[in-house]
C-alpha cells in the first residue's frame, strides 16, 4: 500500500520529501500548524514522533524536543488523536515513530491494531531490531502495515538482506554514523553505500541523518527515492517559528 | 546477532541498527576470552598486582556481639584500587578492549566509581577516556570528578533528563554510536544488551568465586546468607554467582529512598511501582509510567539512584531464587555511623544499604550461622553527603574556611 503509493508519486518526482515531528513539541497546537504547512508545500510523507523519555538514537535537537513534549503532557493517548486527526484531514500518508516501550507498553498487537483503525500507514522503532520484533512484525503483518527497517553503513551486506525480509513500504537508509541532527558528508563513500543498499532490495530507499538543504536533495536525486528532514525543520521551527515551515519546504523542492 | 541474552523474559539486545555490528565483534570477543584457559588466569593476576586481590574477608566480632545473632562477616571490595568491586569489571573490559584494538573508552558514572575505574584502567593501557555523568551527580560526588581529571579522562556533565545515571548512559551511547569504530563502551553494571549482563557479571563473579573459599577456610561451611546493595546489580551478581549452585540465600538490597509508599526510591524488584519494560538496550523492571515514559528516581546513593536493574536480578527475582529488600536513607546513615563506630570500617553509602538490611535480620539468626556482608565499596567518596547527613559543625566550619580561602 504504502510502497505503491510511493512508486506511484516518483512517477512525477525525482524525489519524494517525507519530514518529521514530533507530536506536541512546541505545543499540540503548533504540530497541527506544522503539519499543515508542509502538507501544503508538498511534502509526501510525515513521520510522527510519539516522544519518549529516553530516545537513545537521537541527537540534542530531538532529544530535547521528546522531553519538552513530555514534560508539556503530551501522552501517548494524546498522540494516537492527534495521528488520527491529521490523517484525516490530510491527504498524504502517515508514520508513527517511537521507541520499543511506547509500543510495548500499549500491547505490540493493540498498538497496530490502532494505528489501522487511526490510518496511520506504518512505523519506524529504532530500537527493536526484526530478533526482538517478532510480535510486532506479526501484528503489523496482520493489519497490513508497513514495519520500517533502518540500513546503516555498518549494516553488512548479509544482514541488509536479512533486513529487507522483513521490510515493507520502504527502506530508511541512515547517512552516517551518529545520533539524528548532526553534520553528514554528501560523498562518494555515501553514494557506495546507497548502491549496497539499493542492491539488498527492491523496496524505495529513503535517506535521512544531516538532510538539511536543497544540495543534500538534490545530491540524493537518482540514489534515493525519499529525502527524509528531521531535526532542520525542529531548528526552523525554534529559530522562525511555525509559519516558516512552508517556506522552507519549498526551498527544498 | 540472533535472538541472544535471554533470562528468562528479560534481557536481549534492543540495539537501534548503527551498533549491531559492534555488537557482534563484542560478543565474539567476550566468547574467545571465556573460552581461553589463560585469560581467567592473566586477569587474576593482573588483579592481583594492580588492584588489592584477593580482598579480605573481614570477622565483624563487635557487630557480631552486638546484634547477638548469625555471625557477620564482610567481603572487603572497598579495598579495591579506586575503591570498589568496580575495578573488577573495568580491568576485565580493559582487557577486552586491548585484544579488540580499540584506543578509547567511554563510560557512564552514578556515583563516580566506576568513572574513576575506568580512569585509571585507560590511564595504565594508554586510551584515551571521556565519562559522562549526570549533573547531579556531579554535584554530590564530587571528588570523584576531580579524581577523574587529574587521571586524564575529560567528564562530560549530563544535563538532560534526570540528569543522573540513566541520562549518562544515554548520552554514552549516543557518543558510541559515532565512534564505535575506535571506541569501545565500558558498561559499568550488569544491565544495558546482551552480552553486557553476561559479561559484567562474568569479571564480578571474582568476588563470589573469592569470598566462597575464604568462608569456608575459616568457618568450614557456607554462609546462611549474603547481602548486597543493587542497583544496576553488577555487586549483588559478583557475590551471588559464587553461590548460586549452594543452599544460600541471596539477599539484594535496593534503595528504599524516603520509604517506598513515598513515590521517592529507586526500588524495581522490592516495590510495586515498577513492571516490564524496554530502554537503554534491554527489557527488565523499570520505574516507569503508564505510557512507558521513565520515572524520576531518589536515592541518597548516586550509586544506587537507577529506574533498571540488571535483568539477570529480574529472573531471579521471579524464580524467587534470590530475595529483594530495600532500605531508607535513614536506615542507611545510621547502619553506616554504627559500621564505622563499631569496626573502624567505612562502607559507602550504596554499600551501607546491605548492611542496614543484614543488621534487621542478623538478630534473627542463630549464633551457629554466619552471614556475609559484600562492602561494594568505600565511603570516602561520600565525604559531603555524610557530613551533611551527621551535620557535622566542624565540618561546615572547615568548609567555610576553605572558601573564605579561595575567595581572599
Amino acid at each position: 500500500m504504502l510502497e505503491s503509493y510511493i512508486k506511484q508519486r516518483l512517477k512525477t518526482k525525482d524525489i519524494l520529501l517525507m519530514t518529521h515531528i514530533v507530536i506536541g513539541y512546541p505545543s499540540f497546537d503548533a504540530s497541527y500548524e506544522i503539519v499543515k504547512h508542509m502538507v501544503e508545500a508538498g511534502v509526501d510523507l510525515m513521520e510522527l514522533q510519539i516522544p519518549f523519555s529516553e530516545p537513545m538514537a537521537d541527537g540534542p535537537v530531538i532529544l530535547k524536543a521528546n522531553q519538552k513534549a513530555i514534560e508539556k503532557g503530551s501522552t501517548v493517548k494524546k498522540c494516537l488523536e492527534f495521528a488520527q486527526r491529521v490523517s484525516k484531514e490530510f491527504s498524504i500518508p502517515f508514520l508513527f515513530m517511537s521507541y520499543a516501550n511506547i509500543l510495548y507498553k500499549y500491547g505490540m498487537e493493540q498498538f497496530s491494531d490502532k494505528m489501522a483503525r487511526i490510518n496511520l500507514k506504518g512505523a519506524i522503532v529504532p530500537d527493536l531490531p526484526p530478533e526482538e520484533g517478532e510480535s510486532y512484525i506479526r501484528a503489523m503483518k496482520k493489519n497490513n502495515l508497513s514495519p520500517i527497517y533502518i540500513f546503516s553503513p555498518e549494516t553488512s551486506d548479509e544482514r541488509l538482506a536479512y533486513l529487507s525480509s522483513f521490510a515493507s513500504g520502504f527502506v530508511y537508509c541512515m547517512a552516517r554514523k551518529g545520533v539524528t541532527g548532526k553534520e553528514t558528508a554528501f560523498s562518494n563513500e555515501l553514494a557506495v553505500y546507497l548502491s549496497r543498499c539499493r542492491k539488498a532490495t527492491n523496496l524505495p530507499l529513503a535517506v535521512g541523518f544531516g538532510v538539511k538543504e536543497k544540495a543534500d536533495v538534490d545530491y540524493l536525486k537518482g540514489k534515493a527515492d525519499i529525502a527524509v528532514i528531521g531535526s532542520q525543520t525542529i531548528r526552523i521551527v525554534e529559530d522562525k517559528g511555525v509559519s516558516a515551515t512552508g517556506d522552507f519546504i519549498r526551498t527544498l523542492l | 546477532m540472533k535472538n541472544r541474552g535471554y533470562y528468562g523474559n528479560y534481557g536481549g539486545a534492543f540495539l537501534p541498527e548503527i551498533l549491531v555490528a559492534t555488537f557482534d565483534e563484542l560478543e565474539k570477543e567476550f566468547e574467545k576470552i571465556k573460552n581461553d584457559p589463560f585469560f581467567w588466569k592473566e586477569y587474576e593476576t593482573l588483579m592481583s598486582s594492580y588492584s588489592c586481590r584477593p580482598t579480605p574477608l573481614t570477622f565483624a566480632g563487635n557487630l557480631t556481639r552486638k546484634f547477638g545473632g548469625a555471625k557477620i562477616y564482610i567481603k572487603r571490595e572497598d579495598l579495591n584500587h579506586t575503591g570498589a568491586h568496580k575495578a573488577n569489571n573495568v580491568m576485565g573490559q580493559g582487557l577486552l578492549v586491548k585484544q579488540m584494538g580499540k584506543k578509547r573508552v567511554i563510560a557512564e558514572t552514578g556515583a563516580g566509581q566506576h568513572g574513576v575505574a575506568t580512569a585509571t584502567m585507560a590511564a595504565k593501557f594508554g586510551f584515551d577516556c571521556t565519562i559522562y555523568m549526570g549533573e547531579v551527580d556531579m554535584q554530590r560526588q564530587r571528588p570523584n570528578v576531580f579524581w577523574m581529571e587529574q587521571l586524564g579522562a575529560s567528564v562530560v556533565p549530563v544535563r538532560d533528563g534526570t540528569r543522573i545515571l540513566k541520562d549518562a548512559i544515554n548520552e554514552a551511547f549516543r557518543d558510541w554510536v559515532t565512534h564505535m569504530d575506535t571506541t569501545h563502551y565500558v558498561l559499568g553494571t550488569a544491565c544495558g544488551p546482551h552480552p553486557f549482563p553476561e559479561m559484567v557479571s562474568y569479571f564480578q563473579s571474582i568476588i563470589g568465586k573469592e569470598a566462597r573459599q575464604q568462608i569456608l577456610d575459616v568457618e568450614g561451611k557456607l554462609p546462611k546468607r549474603v547481602y548486597a546493595c543493587v542497583g544496576g546489580g553488577s555487586n549483588a551478581l559478583g557475590l551471588f554467582s559464587g553461590f548460586f549452585d549452594d543452599p544460600v540465600e541471596l539477599v539484594g538490597v535496593e534503595a528504599g529512598g524516603k520509604g517506598l509508599n513515598s513515590g521517592m526510591h529507586a526500588s524495581r524488584l522490592n516495590s510495586k511501582d515498577a513492571d516490564t519494560g524496554i530502554a537503554q538496550g534491554y527489557k527488565t523492571y523499570f520505574l516507569q509510567d503508564d505510557d512507558g515514559q521513565m520515572k524520576e528516581t531518589h536515592s541518597i546513593s548516586a550509586g544506587l539512584d537507577y529506574v533498571g536493574v540488571s535483568p539477570i536480578l529480574s529472573h531471579m527475582h521471579d524464580q524467587k531464587k534470590a530475595r529483594f529488600e530495600s532500605a531508607t536513607d535513614t536506615e542507611v546513615i545510621e547502619a553506616l555511623k554504627l559500621t564505622m563506630l563499631k569496626e573502624g570500617i567505612i562502607p559507602a553509602l550504596e554499600s551501607s544499604h546491605a548492611f542496614a538490611r543484614a543488621f534487621k535480620e542478623a538478630p534473627c539468626l542463630s549464633k551457629e550461622d554466619v552471614i556475609i556482608i559484600n562492602q561494594s565499596g568505600r565511603g570516602d567518596k561520600d565525604i559531603f553527603t555524610i557530613a551533611d547527613a551527621v551535620d557535622d559543625p566542624k565540618w561546615k566550619e572547615f568548609i567555610i574556611g576553605k572558601a573564605k580561602e579561595y575567595n581572599a
